[in-house]
């Protein structure tokens, strides 16, 4: 049952995430690629609409993919179920620890249990992420397999390219990710035209 | 009984509200809900952000969904906590359902194809600011780096479930504080 699915898969995500935002990204490429919900370019463009709609990455994340995996099941209405089962999902662990830590904040805070795993799982999602970066910069520059020709062509070059400008731009400008992800879609277009017109792609 | 009922339904309009004007998520919700909890209602006192901040880094879940809970409870009860966490999560419900149902042909279309092409290296930079800003907040010890390069490693060349790499590095972290706090006790 899909919903059900969609339903545990979002609450396990919503329940091993410490630190929120792009800390969940390890975690839903290994369960929604895991499971052949998605493949990781769909997730790489969907953060791109994720910055730039309003509201927090996980919600918006746990609502694409419940509306696709619904939507494939049993259409416009399934979508929608899909949607709040996977986002309900993600929510409830967060929802439930917070009312019992709001209840006993003084002693969750003292607590040396608390404190050590936590001394654990703040690397970890470190590590998580950086893993990440990798599998993701795989996909970004080199969408076929990696190779050594694959260098050589004209959408490596330019990835390449504009990555280290809106990395520059990101780290040292400290500019909105919002105006980053414009400029990416500005430069990708005219590339896209260009390369067309010149025959390069 | 009205009266929580009332604060009930004004947290669901306001977390609402920060849901809906919040790009990013996350951090970026902050000094938003600072001005609209905080300051402008009084409804929790200034410093309880920062615990709300504390409380959210050391619990699992997005900062959204921890603080719209926490603010909600505060103010008025289970009840509260429902209608704050239900008004963050809306805007973002009904804005991706309605997207993500044109995604699909919306990508199909050749001068979106292209944008994406170069969208998908501007994401690449977005996450790997994400992983330093990450790294700042990373404890600085022995331990914590050897668990920052064994969940690395694991994932990347062993190919181990995440959620195993998390647990190990939880019972890790809870075991070297059992035996530094230990050692400490000895030492006095």
């Amino acid at each position: 049952m899909i919903f059900l699915e969609l339903f545990l898969t979002f609450f396990k995500i919503g329940a091993f995430t410490f630190g929120g935002g792009y800390a969940m990204l390890p975690l839903i490429q290994s369960e929604a690629i895991g499971n052949g919900w998605m493949t990781m370019e769909e997730i790489i463009d969907f953060i791109a609409v994720s910055e730039s709609t309003p509201g927090p990455f996980a919600i918006n994340m746990a609502t694409f993919v419940g509306t696709q995996m619904g939507k494939e099941f049993l259409g416009v209405g399934g979508g929608i179920l899909g949607a709040i089962c996977a986002t309900l999902g993600v929510v409830m662990p967060s929802f439930i620890v917070i009312l019992f830590v709001a209840k006993f904040y003084q002693k969750f805070k003292e607590n040396r249990i608390v404190a050590g795993c936590l001394g654990g799982l703040k690397p970890a999602a470190i590590g998580l992420i950086c893993a990440a970066v990798i599998s993701i910069g795989k996909t970004v520059f080199f969408p076929e397999s990696i190779a050594l020709s694959a260098m050589a062509s004209y959408t490596f070059i330019f990835s390449v390219l504009l990555f280290a400008v809106t990395l520059f731009l990101a780290l040292k400008k400290k500019m909105n990710p919002i105006y980053i992800i414009v400029i990416s879609a500005v430069a990708g277009i005219g590339a896209g035209y260009l390369g067309e017109y010149m025959g390069w792609l | 009984m009205k009266d929580n009922f009332k604060k009930a339904l004004k947290l669901f309009l306001v977390f609402f509200k920060i849901g809906a004007f919040t790009f990013g998520g996350g951090y970026a919700m902050v000094p938003i809900i600072q001005s609209e909890v905080a300051e402008k209602r009084g409804w929790i006192k200034n410093e309880d952000i920062l615990d709300i901040l504390a409380i959210s880094e050391s619990t699992p879940g997005p900062i959204a969904i921890n603080s719209a809970t926490f603010v909600g409870y505060q103010v008025a009860g289970v009840f509260g906590s429902v209608m704050a966490t239900l008004g963050v999560v809306l805007p973002s419900l009904i804005i991706i359902s309605v997207v993500s149902y044109f995604f699909k042909q919306f990508l199909a279309f050749k001068v979106v194809k292209y944008a994406f092409l170069g969208i998908r290296a501007g994401v690449l930079a977005l996450i790997v600011k994400a992983a330093k800003n990450m790294m700042k907040a990373c404890p600085k010890n022995a331990v914590a780096y050897t668990i920052v390069a064994l969940a690395f490693i694991l994932t990347t060349v062993f190919d181990i479930n995440v959620f195993a790499v998390i647990i190990g590095s939880a019972v890790m972290g809870l075991v070297y504080s059992l035996l530094t706090n230990k050692r400490k006790g000895e030492e006095k």
